[in-house]
C-alpha cells in the first residue's frame, strides 16, 4: 500500500519492542463479540491508475460549467479564478498545516488570516470580521444566534427573499434551539414590507442584498427601524463580487454582515467547500462565533499574530461558548484572499462593472423575447425572468441544447405555484457575446 | 488540539546571532502585510472595461446604490502576490515537512492523487443547481455506501460541513426523534474527557450538560452513567476511542443502559481512524456518529479547514436525517433536496445550503478506493502500532496517567514526570519546535494534568519514529537534569519567539488600520 511506510519486518520488530505477540493484542479492549473477524465488504486497494480511471468515469458523467454557455447562480457563481490562486493554495505549508495552535510555527496562516479579516471588514464596510465560517448559509444562522445573545431576545424576522436554503438553515437551527423565526412572504417582484414586521420583540431582521431574485435593497430605512426598537440588522449576500460596485451593508447601517465568499478564488465544486464571511460592529466582537486572529509581538518585540479572544470558544468555554464551531474554512479563506489581493480595488471594481454590464445586456436580450418578462427594476449580476412555460422544463430543454440557463425558482422550493414560471439567471465575466447569442437562440427555440 | 486558553508570556531575550539590516535570516524572510505592499491602482488580473456601456446604465439598474467611497483594498501584481504568499507559506509547519503528532487531530499524509481528482473539471467545475450532474450524485451515493459499510450503520447525512457541524446534525436528529415520540428531554451526559465541541453542541440545542467523571483508568464507568440516567436524559455523547487514546471497553453495556432509559448514544467519531476495519460503531450500539473526513479519510486540514463531517445514523434516527439526502433506484443515484414525496422519511430540516463538502467527498472517496478494505484496516493497525511504539519508547522517562497499558492511535502522557524540573508542558512543547517537530496536543484532555497527547498516525516510518523518540528522550533527560534554558526561552529558532497572547487578548488588534498621517508641527 503506497501510503503506508511500515514493512512487515518493521511491524514485527515494533511489536516485539512493545512486548506483544500480535497486533490484535493492542485492540484487546474491543469487546470480543463485536470485533470484526472479516474485512469490510468492500473492494480491495487500488493503484493510482485504477483510481484515476474510476473517478474519471464518474467525473465524465457531469457537464462542467466551463464547457457550456453558463448562467446558473442562486448562491454559487462561476467566476474566472487566476491560475496563481490554485498554485499557491497547494503549497504544502498551507495545504497540509493545521489550525494555528502553535503560533511560532504558524505565522504564515495567522498573518494571512489577519489580512483576510481586514479584507472582509473593508468589503462589507464593517469594523471587524472573523477568520471565516463554513459557508454563507451557516454564517447566517450563526449571525441570528449572535443577535439573540446580543439583544437577549428570541425572534428573528427573515426577509422572504432570503435564499431558500439559507432560510431553511436558519429555521432549522432556530426551531431546534428553541428560538422563533418569522418569515415574510416571498416577493419575487421586489420589495416586500419588511418594516411593518419589525417589533419590540424582534432580535434581528435578516435581509439579503442582492436578494435571491437579484433585487438590490437600500438597507438604510430597515436599519433605522430596527435600531429604533433595539433590534439588529443582519445583511446577507451570496454574491461577494457585488460589493465591488454596490454600497456596502456597513455604510447602510447593518450591525452584522454575513455572506458567501465562494466567488473569490473558490471553485463551484458542487456546493462546497465554500467560505462563510462574518463581520460585525466592534462592540459585539465578544459575542462573535468563530476564530479571530489578532496582532501582537513576540519576545523580541517583533510583530506577530495569534488566535485571540478564544475565551468565546468551545475549547475553553465548553457549554458556555458562543458557538460550537471549531474548524473554519482555512484554505478557502486563503483562496479568497489571494484572488482579492490580485484584483485589488481597481481590479475588483472593473470585475464588478463587467458582471453588471453583462447582466444588463443579457436581461435586455432575453426580456425582448415575446412572453418573457424581466421582474427586476434593480439587480447586480442576477435577475429573475417570468417565462410563459414552467421554468424547470425550460432549464432541461436548454440543457439539451447545450446551454445552462439558470435556476428554476421551483427547484429550491416547490410552493407556492407562482414560482413555477420563474427562472433566476446569473451573468458573470466568463460569459461572452457568443454565449449570450447561444442562450437567446436556445430560449427562443424552447419557448417557440 | 487546543491550548489557546493558556496565554504565554515573552521571556528574557538571548541574542544568539548577529542581527541583519533587513531582519531577514537567509531563507527566512520577514514579510509585510498586503496593505503595506499593495496599491489601490495596481492589479494582478487584466480585464477590459465593459464596452457599449455608459455610466447612466449603472445608475438606473443599481437603484442609486452604486458604491461611492473607496474600499481601501490593496492590489498586487502577480509576481508580488506570488512572492507574498510564498514567503508566508515558509513560516508554517506542515505534515508534508515533518512529523505532526497533534493528538486527536490526525495529521496523516494527504495523498496528491486526491487533490488531482478533486480538481477534475467534472467535479470542481460543476454547480450545485445545474442540470447534468449524474456523476456527482453517484459519487455521493457510493461514498455513503462505503461509510455505512465501514460503520455498520444504515443511514448517513452527508451535508454537515465539519466535525462540530456533524455533532450538531446528530444531536438535532436525536432531538427530532424524541419529539416524534412526544418527548422533550433536557439533559445530555458528556464525559469530562470530551472535546469542547460536545458540550457546546448540546448547549446550543438547549440541553443542560451533565459531566460524567471518568474512572481511574481513564474510561467511562457504566455504573456512573447509570447513576446519571433518568427519563430526562436525551443522550450520552461518547468519544470512542476516547481522548485519552483508550477504547471505551464498556461501550456495549453503556449503550444498553442508555437505550433502556429511552435515550440515544451519540459517538464523537474524531478517533474513528483507530478502528476502521476492526470494529463497527453500529455493532456497539451507537445511534449517531460524525466522521471527520479530514481526519480518518485524509482530506487536507488546510491551516484550519475546510473539514467535512458526515453523520452515520442508526435505524432509529435515520428517518430524521436532514435534507438533502441521496437515494438510488434502477434509474441511478439521485439527490433529494425538497420536502416532497418523502415516504417514511421525516427530515428535521437543513444543515446548510446545497449538498455539503463535495470537494472533500471526492478526496475522501479517492482515499477509500486507494486503500480499499484491506488498506484501511492496515492503516488503523499501523496507526495504533506507531502510537504504542512511541509509548514503549518513552514510558520509562515520561509518565502515563493510566498506567502501563496499550493505547489506541494516540498515547497520552501527563506532566507528573516534570514535577520539580521547572519545565512545564508548554515549555516542553516549545522546545520540540526547536528540534523541528510540531508539538503534540497540550493540556487536552482536561482530565489529565499537563496533558501531552501524541498521535503519530500511520504515515510515519519506523526510522521517523525512532528519531522522534530519541529526540523526546533527549529533551526529557535535559529537563530532568535541570537544563531549563533549553525550555524556558524556546523556541529560539522558529520564525517567531514566544508570542504575547495576553497582550493580544487585552488590547485586541483584529484588523489592519491605515496609520494616521504624521501631523506637521505647528509653527
Amino acid at each position: 500500500m503506497r501510503y503506508l511506510p511500515l514493512t512487515r519486518q518493521d511491524r514485527g520488530e515494533m511489536l516485539a519492542r512493545i512486548g506483544v505477540a500480535a497486533i490484535d493484542a493492542l485492540f484487546a479492549d474491543i469487546p470480543p463479540d463485536q470485533r470484526l473477524t472479516r474485512l469490510p465488504d468492500l473492494p480491495l486497494s487500488k493503484s493510482e491508475i485504477e483510481v484515476e480511471r474510476e473517478l474519471g468515469r464518474l467525473a465524465a458523467k457531469n457537464v462542467p460549467a466551463g464547457a457550456v454557455p453558463f448562467f446558473v447562480g442562486g448562491g454559487a457563481y462561476k467566476h474566472h479564478i487566476p491560475a496563481s490562486v490554485d498554485h499557491l493554495i497547494q503549497r504544502s505549508e498551507f495545504l497540509t498545516s493545521y489550525t494555528p495552535y502553535q503560533p511560532e510555527i504558524a505565522q504564515g496562516t495567522l498573518h494571512h488570516l489577519f489580512e483576510f479579516q481586514t479584507q472582509v471588514a473593508m468589503l462589507t464596510g464593517m469594523e471587524v470580521a472573523n477568520a471565516s465560517m463554513y459557508d454563507g448559509s451557516t454564517a447566517t444562522a450563526e449571525a441570528v444566534l449572535m443577535a439573540h445573545r446580543v439583544t437577549r431576545r428570541k425572534k428573528a424576522v427573515l426577509s422572504g427573499n432570503l435564499h431558500p436554503h439559507y432560510r431553511e438553515t436558519v429555521e432549522t437551527v432556530s426551531r431546534l434551539s428553541e428560538h422563533v423565526t418569522a418569515v415574510l412572504p416571498r416577493a419575487p417582484q421586489g420589495e416586500g414590507d419588511i418594516l411593518a414586521a419589525i417589533d419590540g420583540e424582534t432580535s434581528c431582521v435578516v435581509v439579503q442584498t442582492p436578494d435571491y431574485y437579484g433585487h438590490l435593497h437600500d438597507l438604510r430605512p430597515i436599519a433605522e427601524r430596527a435600531h429604533a426598537v433595539g433590534a439588529l440588522l443582519i445583511a446577507v449576500f451570496t454574491e461577494a463580487v457585488s460589493l465591488g460596485l454596490v454600497t456596502s451593508p456597513g455604510e447602510m447601517g447593518a450591525d452584522i454582515v454575513v455572506g458567501e465568499g465562494q466567488s473569490f478564488g473558490n471553485a463551484l465544486s458542487f456546493g462546497g467547500p465554500y467560505v462563510g464571511l462574518f463581520a460585525s460592529r466592534l462592540k459585539y466582537v465578544r459575542q462573535m462565533p468563530g476564530r479571530l486572529a489578532g496582532e501582537t509581538v513576540d519576545a523580541e518585540g517583533k510583530r506577530g499574530f495569534v488566535l485571540t479572544l478564544s475565551t468565546r470558544e468551545q475549547h475553553i468555554r465548553r457549554e458556555k461558548a458562543t458557538s460550537n464551531i471549531c474548524t473554519n474554512s482555512g484554505l478557502c479563506t486563503l483562496a479568497f484572499s489571494i484572488h482579492l489581493s490580485l484584483l485589488g480595488e481597481a481590479g475588483l471594481r472593473r470585475l464588478a462593472r463587467i458582471n453588471h454590464a453583462n447582466a444588463v445586456k443579457l436581461a435586455a436580450m432575453l426580456g425582448a423575447i415575446k412572453g418573457v418578462e424581466v421582474l427586476n427594476r434593480t439587480f447586480f449580476n442576477e435577475f429573475t425572468l417570468r417565462l410563459p412555460k414552467e421554468a424547470a422544463t425550460v432549464v432541461d430543454q436548454l440543457a439539451r441544447r447545450g446551454v445552462h440557463g439558470g435556476v428554476a425558482a421551483s427547484a429550491l422550493e416547490a410552493e407556492p405555484q407562482e414560482l413555477r414560471h420563474l427562472l433566476i439567471v446569473a451573468a458573470t465575466e466568463v460569459n461572452t457575446d457568443a454565449d449570450r447569442a447561444s442562450y437567446l437562440k436556445a430560449l427562443q427555440e424552447v419557448l417557440a | 488540539m487546543n491550548q489557546q486558553g493558556r496565554p504565554t508570556k515573552p521571556v528574557e531575550v538571548l541574542a544568539p546571532s548577529p542581527s541583519t539590516f533587513t531582519g531577514n535570516r537567509a531563507l527566512r524572510i520577514e514579510e509585510a502585510l498586503i496593505f503595506e505592499i499593495g496599491r489601490p491602482e495596481v492589479t494582478g488580473v487584466d480585464f477590459d472595461e465593459p464596452t457599449d456601456f455608459a455610466a447612466r446604465d449603472f445608475d438606473s439598474s443599481l437603484g442609486g446604490l452604486e458604491r461611492k467611497a473607496p474600499i481601501g483594498l490593496p492590489g498586487l501584481a502577480e509576481p508580488e502576490a506570488v512572492r507574498h504568499y510564498v514567503r508566508l507559506s515558509r513560516m508554517n509547519y506542515s505534515i508534508d515537512a515533518g512529523l505532526f503528532p497533534l493528538g486527536s487531530c490526525t495529521m496523516k499524509h494527504n495523498p496528491r492523487l486526491n487533490e488531482k481528482m478533486a480538481r477534475l473539471p467534472g467535479f470542481a467545475d460543476i454547480h450545485p443547481l445545474q442540470p447534468q450532474t449524474e456523476g456527482a450524485a453517484e459519487l455521493i451515493y457510493r461514498l455513503s455506501q462505503w461509510l455505512c459499510e465501514l460503520t455498520g450503520m444504515p443511514g448517513v447525512a452527508l451535508s454537515p460541513k465539519a466535525g462540530a457541524h456533524g455533532e450538531l446534525c446528530g444531536m438535532m436528529a436525536i432531538k427530532a426523534a424524541l419529539a416524534a415520540r412526544g418527548e422533550k428531554r433536557s439533559v445530555v451526559l458528556v464525559p469530562e474527557s470530551a472535546h469542547g465541541t460536545n458540550p457546546a453542541t448540546a448547549a446550543l440545542l438547549g440541553f443542560r450538560v451533565e459531566e460524567v467523571p471518568a474512572r481511574a483508568d481513564g474510561t467511562v464507568d457504566p455504573v456512573e452513567v447509570k447513576k446519571h440516567l433518568s427519563p430526562d436524559v436525551a443522550a450520552v455523547m461518547l468519544t470512542n476511542p476516547n481522548t485519552c487514546g483508550l477504547f471505551e471497553r464498556d461501550v456495549v453495556a453503556i449503550a444498553a443502559a442508555v437505550h433502556a432509559a429511552g435515550a440515544y448514544v451519540y459517538a464523537d467519531g474524531a478517533n474513528f481512524n483507530a478502528i476502521v476495519g476492526k470494529v463497527r460503531p453500529g455493532d456497539l450500539g451507537v445511534d449517531a456518529m460524525h466522521i471527520n473526513l479530514h481526519k480518518t479519510f485524509s482530506t487536507p486540514h488546510g491551516g484550519g479547514g475546510p473539514g467535512a463531517g458526515p453523520v452515520v445514523l442508526s435505524a432509529a434516527l435515520a428517518p430524521f436525517a436532514p435534507l438533502p439526502f441521496v437515494t438510488c433506484d434502477k434509474e441511478g443515484a439521485r439527490l433529494v433536496s425538497q420536502d416532497e414525496n418523502l415516504g417514511e422519511r421525516k427530515p428535521f430540516g437543513r444543515m446548510c445550503a446545497f449538498y455539503g463538502q463535495m470537494g472533500m467527498f471526492v478526496r475522501a472517496f479517492a482515499y477509500m478506493l486507494s486503500h480499499g478494505a484491506d488498506g484501511m484496516r492496515q492503516a488503523s493497525e499501523d496507526a495504533v502500532l506507531n502510537a504504542n511504539y512511541i509509548r514503549a519508547g518513552l514510558q520509562d522517562l515520561m509518565s502515563l496517567p493510566f498506567g502501563d497499558r496499550p493505547c489506541m492511535h494516540e498515547v497520552l502522557f501527563d506532566d507528573h514526570w516534570l514535577e520539580g524540573t521547572g519545565v512545564s508542558t508548554l515549555d516542553f512543547a516549545k522546545a520540540m519546535i526547536d528540534e523541528g517537530y510540531h508539538p503534540m496536543t497540550m493540556y487536552f484532555p482536561l482530565v489529565v494534568h499537563g496533558a501531552m497527547l501524541i498521535e503519530p498516525t500511520e504515515s510515519e516510518s519506523k526510522a521517523s519514529l525512532d528519531l522522534f523518540i530519541a529526540t523526546l528522550r533527549d529533551l526529557a533527560l535535559a529537563a530532568k537534569r535541570g537544563d531549563t534554558a533549553r525550555f524556558s526561552g524556546a523556541p529560539y529558532y522558529a520564525p517567531r519567539r514566544r508570542l504575547d497572547e495576553t497582550r493580544a487578548a487585552r488590547q485586541p488588534v483584529l484588523r489592519w488600520v491605515k496609520p494616521e498621517p504624521v501631523q506637521e508641527a505647528a509653527e
